[in-house]
């Protein structure tokens, strides 16, 4: 019948009017800033480095090889590469940026700077209220503010965090692993040619330190 | 006790005007309703149009504005100090004197409308004989102010708005009167306050009011679609539609003398539901005999904003009518059911007292209703759409 | 005569010469409107409600639209190029006030044939729609179907253009 069409639409808005006051179904705004909905673990905004442990400079991941600063596509990061080298979570000395620039303003979220990156120090943040009145400063964000904890990765990224972590302790494990057997062959030849030489008394004390010096770094770094 | 808060108004204004000399008192009454008028309707314009965007939020599921003041109440007096401190900019090929007067016409003739309106039990502004007569006037009046913006603003988008305003207005204008004329018919005058005294009576604690007899309720909601399409709301907003033509005739118009537009089409509203509760709702009456203690002007207004919410559930319900949609409605349907509508009263009326009349008048209203309804709907192919393309 | 009638006078004077003097031929239509509106009000002003209301309604609300969107349906809105006031004004001006002479002495004729009344006779609307229905139904009828025959005229002129255009 002619008209039933609106009153059926009348009832329904109706129904919506009467329904935002009682059910949450009925009400979907979100009051920002008082009220916030939690990021979706996929949510991607800008990048940021990660560092293992509590001090921010000696536990960054980030090596300063350049690879991210390169692929780029909006050329938004700026690496300085150190002269000298800090030993990284396996012990291995790397470079490391002195520093290390991302102007958010040109950045495009692309995630290429994360693909590239061989050794997971650069992850995405979720972060996106980081709007300033500076507009040539605040918008630059140099290494300081750049590097999160990892922690903070888990926090924000679990499964991805966890899956870096398992490979990272995998890596390490495999390093370690490595040297172990390394300085098991050296102390075997080592006790060969003390047996051979009576006066390798002090040789087998000499050697002992050998694999102690890299342990003490990696049990900081993997500490997670 | 009940019957002075009932006439509150009237001794206020019989207590002021007592002040002067016998010689100005007339005048001075007449002044201090126009000053109440101009006062009580912008005010109730402010509150509406928060109550406006809260309940189109609610109805689309958000909420509406609710960061200035508690529940967002004082958002109209944020928008107002907007709409004062903004630049007016008029085009320079506009016609500058015209295009300054079409928003004072508009608001000026709506103004007027407010005079005639029984508001309460003895509150009229003026009480005239040919009272209708002369709201219908002033309604006329408005057709021409918008006619006058969408030509002095040199647009094309501007004056395709004000012709189809214009169109729309005066095809529907001939439905209002038309559906007032079946009120008219019965209580025998056209003077409004004599109107609701006719509905003003009650039997078995029922009111008199026409929309419940069949003539006055078809008439009720005649003239309900009549309105809204006076009054360029949804869905009969197409002049005014943001996505179809800027924002119509008044696209031109900025700061001050857009807030003017606004106020004039949303006292517009006022006017048009106030005469449409007068003329079917039983004005100032109160629903049952028992209540009537509850002060007349409570009544009037509570219809009166009744109507507004009524007008507020359409905007959010219903999309835009196209214009020869529009235009079809009125013409084929609407129009011949009013005055089918007003042989049906007519014969209401010659019946006499009884159940026959109802029995008669609400079959032949029905049958043709259902009747025109099939009839157009019949008419709609609905099926798989056919494109042309140019050769 | 009092001061408000020659008030309204003024105002539907001056709402003519406008009419006739301005250059912009909707501005042309605005004040006919205001004179229009200036013989509404002095309907008003000699207590004939009916008249004064039914005159904003038909002419305001109608005739003074049908007038504007004549004039923009049609290529009205441009000036004229040689100039709005034709060369042969004074013949017009002749005529004019020989048709104001007549209509004068005739208003004054009747006027003198009856007597200055002391109280207005009060026409409501009642008396007119008795009227109308009573000793006047003939004359309504046929106005109907003239309206009727002209609404029909105009369908069948809009419709066979639009048949034309194939």
């Amino acid at each position: 019948m002619l008209g039933d069409g609106i009153l059926k639409g009348m009832a329904e808005t109706a129904r919506n009017f009467f329904g935002s006051f009682v059910s949450a179904e009925r009400l979907t705004t979100v009051e920002y800033p008082e009220e916030r909905i939690p990021t979706v673990e996929a949510a991607r905004v800008f990048p940021f480095l990660v560092y293992d442990g509590s001090d921010w400079e000696a536990g960054m991941r980030c090596v300063a090889c350049q690879i991210c600063e390169k692929e780029c596509p909006p050329k938004c990061i700026l690496i300085d590469k150190s002269k000298d080298k800090k030993p990284d979570y396996v012990g291995k000395p790397q470079f490391f940026p002195t520093r290390f620039d991302i102007d958010i303003s040109v950045c495009m979220s692309c995630q290429i700077c994360v693909e590239v990156c061989p050794f997971e120090a650069i992850k995405m943040d979720t972060e996106f209220e980081l709007a300033t009145d500076d507009r040539f400063g605040g918008l630059l964000q140099d290494r300081k503010q750049l590097a999160k904890s990892n922690e903070y990765y888990h926090s924000i990224h679990p499964t991805e965090a966890a899956e870096v972590d398992a490979r990272l302790a995998k890596e390490k494990a495999k390093v370690e692993a490595r040297a172990k057997a390394a300085a098991e062959a050296a102390a075997k030849a080592a006790a060969a040619a003390a047996a051979a030489k009576p006066v390798a008394a002090t040789a087998p004390p000499a050697a002992a330190p050998d694999p102690a010096p890299p342990t003490p770094k990696p049990a900081a770094g993997g500490g997670s | 006790m009940a019957v002075s808060l009932d006439q509150i108004f009237i001794l206020l204004r019989d207590w002021f005007v007592g002040f002067l000399p016998a010689a100005l008192r007339p005048a001075a009454g007449v002044l201090l309703g126009v000053i109440a008028i101009v006062c009580v309707f912008p005010g109730l314009f402010a509150l509406t149009t928060v109550f406006e965007r809260k309940g189109l939020g609610r109805i689309q599921n958000r909420i509406g504005p609710n960061r200035v003041g508690p529940f967002g109440l004082f958002q109209p007096i944020a928008d107002g100090i907007k709409s004062l401190t903004k630049e007016d900019v008029v085009p320079l090929s506009a016609n500058a004197a015209v295009h300054f007067l079409a928003p004072l016409v508009l608001v000026v003739a709506v103004f007027m409308g407010f005079a005639v309106l029984p508001m309460g039990r003895n509150m009229v502004l003026v009480d005239m004989d040919a009272g209708l007569l002369f709201f219908f006037a002033m309604g006329a009046a408005t057709e021409l102010s918008v006619f006058m913006a969408g030509w002095s603003s040199r647009n094309k988008y501007s004056l395709l708005g004000a012709m189809r305003a214009v169109a729309q207005m005066i095809s529907y204008e001939i439905v209002l009167l038309l559906s007032a004329v079946s009120v008219v018919m019965i209580s025998g005058s056209l003077s409004l306050p004599k109107i609701v005294d006719a509905q003003n009576q009650y039997s078995h604690g029922l009111p008199h009011w026409y929309i419940f007899t069949p003539w006055g309720l078809a008439g009720f909601l005649m003239y309900a679609i009549a309105a809204t399409a006076e009054t360029n709301r949804s869905p009969f907003d197409l002049p005014e539609g943001e996505s179809e033509l800027v924002a119509g005739y008044h696209t031109e118009y900025s700061g001050f003398k857009f807030a003017l537009f606004f106020l004039g089409e949303y006292l517009a509203m006022f006017s048009i539901s106030g005469l449409g509760t007068t003329l079917f709702l039983g004005g100032w009456s109160a629903p049952f005999s028992f209540l009537t203690w509850v002060p007349s002007w409570i009544w009037f207004f509570g219809k009166m904003m009744l109507s507004i919410f009524v007008f507020i559930w359409m905007r959010g319900t219903l999309p835009r009518l196209r214009q020869d949609q529009l235009m079809n409605f009125a013409w084929k349907f609407v129009l011949p059911f009013t005055l089918l509508n007003l042989v049906v009263t007519a014969l209401w009326r010659f019946m006499g007292e009884g159940w026959a009349r109802w029995v008669v008048c609400t079959v032949i209203l029905a049958a043709a209703y259902i009747l025109t309804g099939w009839l157009e709907m019949r008419r709609k192919h609905i099926g798989p759409r056919s494109y042309r393309y140019a050769e | 005569m009092n001061a408000v009638f020659y008030i309204l006078a003024a105002l539907t004077l001056a709402g003519g010469l406008a009419t006739v003097l301005l250059k912009h031929l909707v501005h042309c239509a605005l004040a006919v409107t205001v004179a229009f509106a200036g013989l509404a009000l002095l309907f008003l002003q000699l207590d004939a409600q009916f008249a004064g209301f039914a005159q904003i309604l038909v002419y305001i609300g109608a005739v003074a639209i049908l007038i504007v969107f004549a004039i923009l349906l049609t290529r009205g809105s441009e000036l004229p190029k040689g100039g709005v006031f034709s060369s042969t004004w004074l013949v017009g001006l002749a005529i004019a006030a020989g048709v104001f002479a007549v209509l004068g002495w005739a208003v004054l004729q009747s006027v003198r044939a009856v007597p200055q009344q002391n109280a207005v006779p009060v026409v409501t609307v009642h008396d007119i729609g008795n009227a109308l229905m009573g000793r006047y139904v003939l004359p309504l009828e046929i106005v109907a179907l003239l309206l009727t025959a002209a609404t029909i005229g105009a369908v069948i002129v809009a419709m066979h253009e639009k048949e034309r255009q194939p």
